[in-house]
């Protein structure tokens, strides 16, 4: 390996700590002793911890939440898998405008998303709860959905597939016990990306939830009481620690997709 | 005959597959956009909507300054943080890329994890670390740099700038890692066989090759952060609001949901016109390169 100038590698380890600034002083505020979020550091507590067990409206957003981001991850994954497959394998009319349609979400400011879906519910006179949120949520999970598993499905040997069909198999057999064992790790890593993007969302949620508040449109009312805010710290905390896990069974995931489709992992 | 049948039995097959999400999209995505381009034209009447069709809307965005100035102001603030983002995500992708060597994996890893936490936190920890009583304010001063704490870093456009720099970092670092990472390396070894120097080897091999990626983050970049809601809000102050937030307000407060329509295309439309001058500019860069 070469050796990098040093000017180049300054500049890295500067952009490291710039990017690793704000999480930084998650932990630090979180087990400070201070209801002020400022320096100097007063003592170390766990208070803000033990507090947040008696938060019932936090306890409603996280149940909220987790409904709309298990099912807008399990529903963006159906749509991932097939749309990815089509791509793949198929070679049909309006294949690349209706490709285009299903990414644009990815290239759209969430605001416009937001705006537009609302004006659609209130037009139709639905009412605003968790079901308009997860509506939302599987339009913008699904971009992240189709290019995990895109190139699980491009990859896959399709000789493997024909066997299958030529010893007897039917086409959905063939799908259960051929195509979706080795995409599998990709299915798991396109739920595990589409639940954390849906968690932690909030300009669309915070346009389409009625009264019953997702997780980050409740931190974003809990933000404006300063003295909420070493709670929030705290919260933050947990939430960054469940990422962090969810993100490393992601990449063994990832990279399990890789291998068994016949990549070197990356 | 056949080959047609052929293709339009190819045609079902897919179809069959991306008809569902296309549908959902067309529902949820197209008919809604639609709608609210109806709507722009549409006045609000109290509780009512009049479904003539008018310009006003329109008229009253240009003829007010402050719809003129946050929209001008939404644009400018997200071109500098366009153009800070890649300016700073290149040496880092450029650097993952050549002397990664067999960590590549692990440095994408490392740029990754900050940004899985809470987007609405992290944005509120900058107003921490800018602060008046901020990390960098009360670091100078422990110092002795500044005796003052420096005002000019929070509640305004620079705090956005900065916020939003952090916040869209991997989105332009992974692109131009890409991109760079697609350039065959002979090309620069035989670029410094034949007596180019390192800054012209650079701006000539490396550069052009790295192009697309380049402009796919600025993209990625530039277009959603025109309609960033949470940060202007949070860090912003009062010189540092845009078009999302009188957006928000139009749809709320206001009740002048047709205004707020309007306001959305405008700067969508702005958007778009800038992104297309911007690919059309960089394709005639790179024609010039390559000839």
């Amino acid at each position: 390996m070469k050796k990098p100038p040093l000017l180049l590698f300054s500049f890295v380890i500067i952009y490291l700590v710039f990017l690793y600034a704000p999480i930084m002083l998650l932990p630090i505020f979180a087990f400070n002793d201070s209801s002020i979020i400022a320096f100097p550091l007063s003592g170390f507590t766990v208070d803000w911890f033990v507090g947040l067990m008696g938060e019932n409206t936090l306890h409603r957003a996280l149940k909220n939440s987790l409904i709309i981001a298990i099912t807008a991850a399990v529903i963006s994954t159906c749509f991932g898998i097939l749309t990815a497959r089509a791509m793949a394998r198929h070679n049909f009319l309006g294949k690349r405008p209706s490709f285009g349609l299903i990414m644009a979400p990815l290239f759209l400011p969430e605001i416009i998303i937001g705006v537009a879906l609302l004006i659609v519910l209130i037009q139709l006179g639905i009412s605003l709860n968790i079901w308009t949120v997860i509506l939302g949520h599987i339009l913008i999970c699904t971009p992240f959905s189709v290019s995990i598993l895109y190139s699980a499905f491009n990859n896959m040997d399709k000789s493997i597939e024909e066997a299958s069909l030529d010893l007897g198999e039917t086409r959905f057999g063939t799908f259960r016990r051929v195509i979706f064992p080795l995409v599998k790790p990709g299915v798991i890593a396109s739920l595990l990306i589409c639940f954390t993007i849906s968690l932690d969302e909030f300009v669309i949620a915070f346009f389409l939830t009625g009264v019953e508040p997702t997780l980050p449109v409740y931190i974003w009312a809990q933000l404006r009481f300063p003295s909420k805010l070493p709670s929030i710290m705290a919260l933050g905390f947990i939430l960054l620690l469940l990422s962090l896990i969810l993100l490393a069974i992601f990449e063994y995931y990832r990279r399990r997709s890789e291998t068994l489709i016949g990549n070197q992992p990356s | 005959m056949s080959s047609i049948f052929r293709n339009i039995n190819a045609s079902l097959a897919g179809w069959r597959l991306i008809g569902t999400p296309f549908l959902f999209g067309f529902l949820l995505l197209v008919a809604p956009l639609f709608l609210m381009i109806a709507l722009s034209f549409w006045t609000q009447d109290y509780l009512d909507l009049d479904r003539t069709p008018t310009l006003n809307n329109y008229r009253d965005i240009f003829s007010h300054p402050v719809y003129v100035l946050l929209i001008k102001r939404s644009v400018i603030i997200s071109l500098i943080v366009t153009i800070t983002t890649v300016l700073l995500a290149f040496p880092m992708a450029y650097y993952i890329s050549f002397y990664g060597g067999r960590y590549k994996a692990i440095w994408l890893f490392l740029i990754t994890i900050p940004f899985w936490t809470s987007y609405l936190l992290r944005i509120f920890l900058w107003k921490i670390i800018l602060g008046y009583n901020g990390v960098v304010n009360s670091g100078l001063q422990s110092l002795n740099l500044i005796e003052e704490p420096l005002s000019f870093i929070l509640y305004n456009a620079n705090a956005v700038v900065i916020a939003l720099a952090h916040a869209w970092a991997p989105f332009a670092i992974l692109p131009i890692f890409v991109a760079l990472e697609r350039i065959d390396r002979s090309m620069l070894e035989a670029a410094k066989d034949l007596g180019d120097t390192a800054i012209r080897s650079f701006m000539r091999v490396t550069l052009p090759l790295a192009m697309p990626g380049i402009v796919s983050a600025a993209l990625i970049v530039f277009i959603p952060t025109i309609g960033d809601y949470v940060t202007p809000r949070l860090v912003g102050g009062k010189d540092g609001l845009m078009v999302a937030n009188m957006i928000q307000v139009q749809f709320s407060k206001a009740n002048n949901a047709p205004l707020g329509a309007a306001l959305a295309i405008t700067s969508l439309l702005t958007v778009l016109l800038i992104s297309l001058g911007f690919l059309f500019f960089n394709r005639r860069y790179l024609r010039k390169q390559s000839s």
